[in-house]
């Protein structure tokens, strides 16, 4: 009998981003040349590495002495395919597109990569490629814990709410926990897990990749947090501009039901929870807690007035965890390997590590998981590159639509949530956003104000009104018109809408606004409308 | 029955103004989600994946399935930007205007995308090939400007040049 050699392991992504950068023609293209040259491949679909300007990154498995590395070839055309066969690439060939092992890139090898581990390596929806890589350990320690002590676990870990509010996430289960179970008794869940995956902050993506890249850690994770606060049943609120994520989600949904993980006896624990994903409907106000809340019970997106807290009445009007993607996908590690072990990473108060999303106008845009603290200046410079444009960075929003535009002299601000909001910044969920010297802050400004405007939920005046009113003023200093007049009128007006509105957007539209005015207010000088 | 009384004029749609494949889909929506807890998005969305837009007629049969007034119904369905109350063109895309597509250029391709289709936000080109819907935020920061076709098939980087092929192979 002759030796058949083992199938050559490649590995192309499946995450949104690469396939629009073209991945699947790629990995096509590979199949294609693969059949022609009678060569047996085992193309595995990954979530992507997070180096976007090496999208699409073709890696190759090479197994030298026994042990099997990965060799990445990037970016790679559907048309470059043949020519990496022609290099031999299955035995690591030299080709203009090899950049090596992805681990061993400067851009890679600083990062700390926790709660996106797996994300680029391992099949997503397969259960035993997730167990093979660390995957369920968590869930399993917690099966064997009570719910107290897997709250102590989470609190005693530090870590705080990613979704933006950096809520202390242990502090909220504990709360939910500690609620009687059932208000009503209707034979109902008596609690509920919810995810919020509505990420709809401009220069966000983390919630994506994580939940295309590794959602089964996203399931893991939630069905801990089932599993602490006695809730079971969980919803995944995913936004519906992510077709992608729905699709790697219900099939991980349900590859975990198959293999015991979800459903009534979990892994024959007598533990029960299910999940399932529902999808909101363009709608960036319900990525506030309670207005998702009230959508999810199928209702307008509608701001609900707190108290109460949902932990205490939320879902139906029952206790309920609502916690953002990459809260939760924190979770599992924070079980398997300690609270010590995630609390070690970080600076302060901001503890663990931050999946910090490079985006805009930057040379080298992706995902860069660090430890809290680095200066913006190191992701803007070091990691992202500089600008794409090649022209001098500007201003950088943080945080999403309603986050502080951020000029030159801040850069040197380290991420943490206190050292941003000490600048009257924040965090958020970590996106971070540049703009080259042609932007035109006072009409990002007045986009600020008109974005809020279509997105208000409509239940207080200030951000209801106060928006529209704030792309009137800003439209008329803009033309020249009456400029101290309505200067003064805008600085009343975001007073206003921060102390007067329900919930964040109307709170803190004004933020991008005024540190606009304030950083480069040569873009508000009279000079412009004479031009 | 001449002698009948009139209703008084009523201007909102009746169930009766839907076709009757319109009917069959809207029924097959509401057997499989009716008794799901906060159904109604998941039907909305079930009725718009199969149409492709919400019919203002289907809204009666909905409310009456779920035990809601009419009202109600409406005040979901036109609260979310997701859900159309028109039929879309054959195509449509969804184009992001939000701040990281804007800081390499997104601006310049709304105003191209709306020049060359001729339409505003959320309109049909003449041809029937394209509607053109705004988007804030695709999830696609890192290589913008992007765009959404058929709610499936994202788009990176692009320019005007690669709009207007997109667009071309839309109408073919």
């Amino acid at each position: 009998m002759s030796v058949v050699a083992p199938p050559l392991r490649v590995y192309v992504s499946r995450d949104a981003s690469a396939l629009a950068l073209g991945a699947e023609a790629t990995a096509r293209a590979i199949e294609v040349v693969a059949r022609e040259r009678g060569i047996a491949i085992d193309l595995v679909r990954t979530g992507s590495r997070g180096l976007f300007w090496l999208e699409p990154l073709v890696e190759v498995e090479v197994v030298a002495g026994g042990t099997a590395t990965r060799v990445g070839y990037g970016p790679v055309a559907a048309g470059e395919v043949a020519g990496l066969f022609d290099a031999g690439f299955g035995n690591a060939g030299a080709h203009p597109a090899r950049v090596g092992a992805i681990e061993s890139l400067d851009w890679f090898a600083r990062q700390d990569r926790l709660c996106f581990a797996r994300v680029g390596t391992t099949d997503p929806l397969s259960v035993a490629d997730y167990v093979a890589h660390g995957g369920y350990r968590g869930l399993h320690n917690a099966l064997a814990m009570d719910g107290a002590g897997i709250v102590a676990a989470v609190t005693a870990s530090g870590l705080r709410g990613r979704g933006g509010a950096a809520f202390p996430t242990g502090i909220k289960w504990k709360t939910v926990l500690d609620a009687p179970a059932s208000a009503d008794g209707a034979g109902s869940p008596a609690k509920y897990v919810v995810c919020n995956a509505d990420e709809g902050d401009s220069g966000t993506f983390s919630d994506r990749m994580l939940m295309e890249g590794d959602p089964l850690c996203l399931v893991e994770g939630m069905t801990i947090a089932g599993v602490a606060v006695g809730a079971t049943q969980g919803y995944i609120y995913l936004r519906s501009e992510y077709p992608h994520a729905r699709r790697a989600l219900e099939a991980a949904i349900a590859n975990a039901y198959a293999a015991g993980w979800l459903g009534a006896d979990i892994r024959g624990s007598g533990r029960r929870f299910d999940l399932e994903v529902r999808l909101g409907a363009g709608a960036y106000i319900c990525g506030e807690e309670t207005a998702l809340l009230e959508s999810l019970e199928g209702k307008r997106g509608q701001v609900r007035f707190k108290p109460p807290l949902p932990a205490i009445k939320g879902l139906f009007g029952r206790p309920t965890v609502v916690n953002n993607v990459i809260s939760l996908a924190s979770v599992p590690l924070i079980l398997d390997r300690g609270a010590d072990y995630y609390r070690d990473y970080g600076v302060g108060r901001s503890r663990g590590t931050l999946p910090i999303q490079l985006a805009g106008n930057l040379k080298r845009t992706g995902l860069v998981e660090k430890a809290f603290g680095t200066t913006l200046r190191e992701l803007l410079y070091d990691y992202g590159g500089g600008s794409y444009s090649g022209r001098p960075i500007r201003a950088v929003q943080v945080g999403g639509p309603l986050g502080a535009y951020l000029p030159e002299s801040q850069f040197d601000t380290p991420l943490d949530y206190e050292a941003f909001a000490a600048i009257g910044a924040m965090l958020g969920h970590g996106g971070i956003v540049a703009f080259d010297d042609s932007v035109d802050m006072l009409e990002q400004a007045r986009y600020a104000m008109a974005f809020c405007a279509v997105e208000s939920c409509g239940k207080c005046t200030p951000c209801r009104i106060g928006s529209t009113r704030g792309v009137e003023v800003l439209e008329r200093i803009g033309a020249g018109i009456e400029r101290a007049k309505n200067l003064a009128l805008l600085d009343d007006l975001c007073e206003t809408m921060r102390h007067g509105s329900l919930c964040a957007l109307g709170g803190l539209t004004p933020d991008p606004v005024a540190s606009a005015l304030r950083h480069f207010g040569e873009d508000f000088a009279p000079s412009r409308g004479k031009v | 029955m001449g002698d009948t009384p009139q209703p008084p004029h009523d201007p909102s749609p009746h169930d009766g103004d839907m076709t009757l494949g319109q009917r069959a889909a809207v029924d097959a929506v509401l057997a499989l989600h009716r008794a799901r807890p906060g159904a109604l998005l998941p039907i909305l969305h079930g009725i718009q994946d199969a149409l492709g837009w919400v019919p203002p007629a289907a809204l009666p049969t909905v409310a009456r399935a779920l035990d809601l007034g009419r009202a109600e119904v409406h005040g979901v369905v036109s609260f979310y930007h997701h859900f159309r109350n028109t039929p879309p063109g054959r195509h449509v895309v969804r184009l992001c205007r939000a701040e990281a597509c804007q800081a390499l250029g997104a601006r310049a391709l709304e105003a191209h995308a709306l020049r060359t289709l001729g339409v505003d936000w959320h309109g049909t080109s003449a041809d029937g090939a394209v509607t053109l819907e705004p988007a804030y935020c695709l999830g696609n920061c890192g290589c913008g400007p992007s765009l959404l076709v058929d709610e499936d098939e994202l788009h990176a980087r692009v320019t005007p040049a690669a709009f207007d092929a997109l667009v071309a192979e839309m109408r073919r």
